[in-house]
């Protein structure tokens, strides 16, 4: 079987590479996609826990983290298309100010 | 078993660096299924079947039809490379660096590469919906309020006139 540090390992991996998109990305799109990059690597943690421990408790909460995560996507695409039809733009430098 | 584990972590990874390097939406959501649809099979090796079904069914299938969707309705194209954010762009980079390999230190130093435990979790459905309903109602209620505020909210975003 895999040990838990090698599915850490991994799940540290993923999230950096989220945080690296958050920060170098211009998109807001694509921000929003390493948002959900960083989600399922802290998604792995937690099944990879409660598969060393032997607990169900771990997929608990993936489950709950996954509704979270679509309500947000519901949310956060609403707010992206409410920003795009004001600032006729999808870089990130342009939409620095929350109001509208 | 466990060579598959590593087959899928790298496609995970090299996936997931597709999703940071692509300048162009539309291929960066396509990698990110790849991603999702690799960590689905992680979750499958790692007992967690129902999750790994979940994930698939929702995040590759729902949340990531909706980003396609909006990103097609919004046109969005070709990244313009801007300059505006120096300070991201010199001390991004070694933070991360710096990140990365502190987490992999901890969990090399603290986490011995012992097997995982045994005894597997009964992971099925039934246990699931078990401690769902018992142990976990009312954050599971809470979550139904959650998605309640969420469609309102999509609707009062999605109207003409904010």
């Amino acid at each position: 079987m895999v040990p838990l540090s090698h599915v850490l390992a991994l799940s540290t991996i993923l999230f950096v590479l989220g945080v690296a998109g958050f920060i170098f990305r211009r998109n807001i799109i694509t921000i929003f996609m390493c948002i959900e990059l960083m989600l399922n690597a802290v998604n792995l943690a937690f099944v990879g826990f409660a598969r060393q421990l032997g607990q169900l408790d771990g997929q608990i909460y993936v489950f709950f983290i996954i509704v979270v995560a679509a309500a947000e996507a519901a949310v956060g695409l609403g707010i992206i298309i409410a920003l795009y039809r004001t600032r006729e733009s999808l870089n990130i430098d342009d939409l620095d100010s929350m109001k509208m | 078993m466990a060579i598959l584990f590593y087959v899928f972590a790298a496609v995970a990874i090299v996936a997931a660096l597709s999703v940071v390097l692509q300048r162009t939406p539309v291929y960066s959501a396509l990698s990110l299924i790849v991603v999702l649809c690799a960590i689905a099979v992680e979750y499958l090796l790692l007992n967690a079947e129902f999750i790994a079904v979940i994930q698939v069914i929702v995040y590759a299938g729902a949340i990531m039809v909706l980003f396609v969707l909006v990103i097609m309705l919004l046109n969005a194209g070709h990244e313009v490379p801007s300059s505006r954010s120096r300070l991201a762009r010199w001390l991004g980079m070694p933070l991360l660096a710096a990140f990365l390999i502190e987490m992999l230190f901890a969990v090399w130093r603290y986490l011995p590469p012992s097997a995982l435990a045994p005894q597997a979790p009964d992971s099925g459905p039934a246990a699931i919906g078990g401690l769902l309903f018992k142990n976990y109602v009312l954050p599971f209620e809470l979550t139904s309020v959650l998605i309640l505020v969420a469609i309102l909210g999509a609707v009062v975003l999605a109207k003409k006139r904010l």
